[in-house]
């Protein structure tokens, strides 16, 4: 479904990727782990465009992601559930929700999403009309994904979903993958909670500097002796 | 003390001030406290400075919802109302197009100005200093009355079309072309209000506000958001010019007489706040309609900047506004 082909990509004079290559195919669950600072998020804002590729190819479904102008690459199927979940904290959740279904192909879909991601969070419908900002960070995850959901998305970029939240919701979080890909969606996940998220997963990257340094099923890296020692602290 | 309380305390404050402003002035005149409360005059401009108010907030808002967007304060935005004035005008008393049509025509004409102005101007300067941007904006402030001058001379033009007054008590008349601009300013502060909270663009036009990079991953292009409230704010200043061109003269400096106010109304009511700016407007309005009746026209002028210039001590950011 998305294919990166040795991209590069950076900010100003610094280089954050090199020489990336990566593979999700339709209904898989992939993990990119790796330590602080080894360019996990700039992996996938050079994915839904929010910065550009300096070199390599990227396809989605045969589409070229690198050709494609930031604000088209909604529309292709990927969903972008940002680092720091990144809601309109002055407005209610289900303006949030609307902005999710902003493209015009979406828009007609509307309410029957609305519903969809209710079923989903039943705690977003309670507080629909709650500025977002004022929303717990558990349920702001819930709101943010429920965000990326509106546009009916064939693959799911989640971006440290777990990050800064009490253990008992990080559980929740990653219940909540599980679901979403019994939905038939295609899951691309960053996380530093490696632990959990190898449970959830069926392949994983492991990225460092910059670079892919390891790949594997999630039950092979959870059993490397590497991984172990380095990212799980055991 | 919490934001809620502060904003309580504000409220009583302008309270007692508009109370002391209307009525110590004429007690102390008239030595009569019933005498002075009993004065229709007082009320007549009371009205006066209400409807005043709403022309003001149409522009505030026209302002406030380019700057909310496009982060960019428009020095010029006056002038765009200034020269919607000026095709009204022509339309109208040179070329003998009905109002009806001339009025709608200044709307698109300031609209495709607005738009101008982000394409031509802003857009290229969206990654440069804040300063420049305001150096930009105020030149065109300049390129604008001087395009004016050259264009139409410095003559005060008139449409010469009067609605008129009509007696609201014995005493009290209200000119129609005043409540006329009243009306549809509300009628229009209603409309943008239900088209940004109730579509899917005025939410984005929100939400850009709020995080601009955000919006690109909904599906929005920047640039085209930036483009439409360009061109809506533009439509608004057109608006103003259709409910100022029926009270005032139009000249090529006529935008300084509402410019620096609509401008302080905005940072009054916390830039970029459209809630703020909207009472802002009939705070400062209701100021110079009652310094004015009590004193003369320049001394409520006189009174708003001073309030305006304590209110920034009091609360830089604006009455609405969020300390940042």
């Amino acid at each position: 479904m998305l294919t990166l082909s040795n991209v590069d990509a950076g900010y100003g004079t610094f280089q954050a990727l090199f020489d990336c290559t990566l593979e999700v195919n339709a209904g898989e669950a992939v993990a990119v782990i790796g330590p602080n600072g080894a360019g996990k998020t700039t992996l996938m804002r050079v994915i839904s465009g929010l910065i550009p590729a300096r070199g390599g190819r990227m396809d989605m479904e045969g589409r070229d992601l690198v050709a494609t102008a930031p604000h088209r690459i909604v529309e292709l199927g990927i969903a972008h559930v940002p680092e720091n979940r990144r809601l309109f904290p002055r407005m209610s959740v289900e303006d949030n929700l609307r902005m999710g279904a902003f493209v015009p192909s979406a828009r007609a879909a509307f309410s029957r999403r609305l519903e969809f991601v209710y079923d989903l969070f039943p705690r977003m419908k309670e507080r629909r009309h709650q500025f977002a900002g004022t929303l717990s960070g558990g349920e702001q995850q819930m709101c943010a994904i429920g965000r990326a959901l509106m546009c009916e998305p064939k693959l799911l970029l989640l971006d440290e979903p777990s990050a800064g939240l009490a253990p008992v919701i990080v559980q929740r979080i990653f219940e909540l993958v599980r679901i979403i890909r019994e939905q038939g969606l295609t899951v691309l996940i960053v996380e530093q909670n490696v632990q959990q998220v190898l449970r959830v997963v069926d392949r994983a990257y492991v990225l460092e500097a910059g670079s892919i340094r390891m790949s594997g099923a999630a039950e092979e890296l959870a059993a490397s002796d590497e991984i172990r020692r380095l990212y799980m602290g055991l | 003390m919490g934001k809620i309380d502060t904003r309580v305390w504000l409220v009583v404050i302008a309270a007692t001030l508009f109370v002391c402003l209307a009525y110590v002035p004429a007690i102390v005149r008239e030595g009569d406290f019933v005498l002075a409360v009993s004065d229709v005059f007082l009320y007549e401009s009371m009205i006066n400075g209400l409807l005043l108010g709403g022309v003001l907030a149409l522009l505030s808002l026209g302002l406030n919802l380019i700057f909310g967007v496009v982060d960019v304060v428009w020095i010029c935005y006056a002038e765009i109302v200034m020269l919607g004035m000026y095709g009204i005008y022509y339309l109208h008393s040179v070329y003998g197009v009905p109002l009806a049509i001339a009025m709608p025509a200044g709307i698109l004409i300031t609209a495709a100005i607005g738009y101008a102005v982000h394409e031509l101007v802003i857009r290229h300067l969206l990654d440069s200093a804040p300063i420049n941007q305001l150096l930009a904006t105020g030149g065109l402030l300049f390129f604008f009355q001087s395009v004016a001058t050259l264009a139409f001379g410095i003559d005060f033009r008139n449409l010469g079309v009067s609605l008129g007054s009509f007696p609201l008590t014995e005493d009290i008349y209200i000119s129609w072309s005043r409540l006329a601009a009243f009306a549809v300013a509300a009628a229009c502060v209603v409309f943008l209000y239900l088209f940004l909270t109730r579509t899917f663009m005025g939410t984005a036009i929100r939400a850009i506000s709020q995080d601009r990079e955000i919006m690109t991953l909904m599906g929005a292009a920047q640039g085209r958001l930036y483009l439409i409230s360009s061109a809506i704010g533009g439509g608004l200043a057109g608006l103003a010019a259709c409910l100022l061109v029926l009270q005032y003269d139009v000249h090529p400096f006529v935008g300084l007489s509402f410019g620096p106010i609509t401008f302080m109304i905005c940072v009054l009511g916390g830039l970029g706040n459209m809630v703020g700016g909207f009472i802002a407007a009939f705070i400062f309005s209701e100021l110079i309609a009652l310094g004015g009746y009590h004193f003369d026209l320049e001394w409520g002028y006189v009174f708003a900047f001073v309030f305006f210039i304590a209110m920034m001590f009091v609360r830089p950011e604006g009455i609405m506004g969020r300390r940042s």
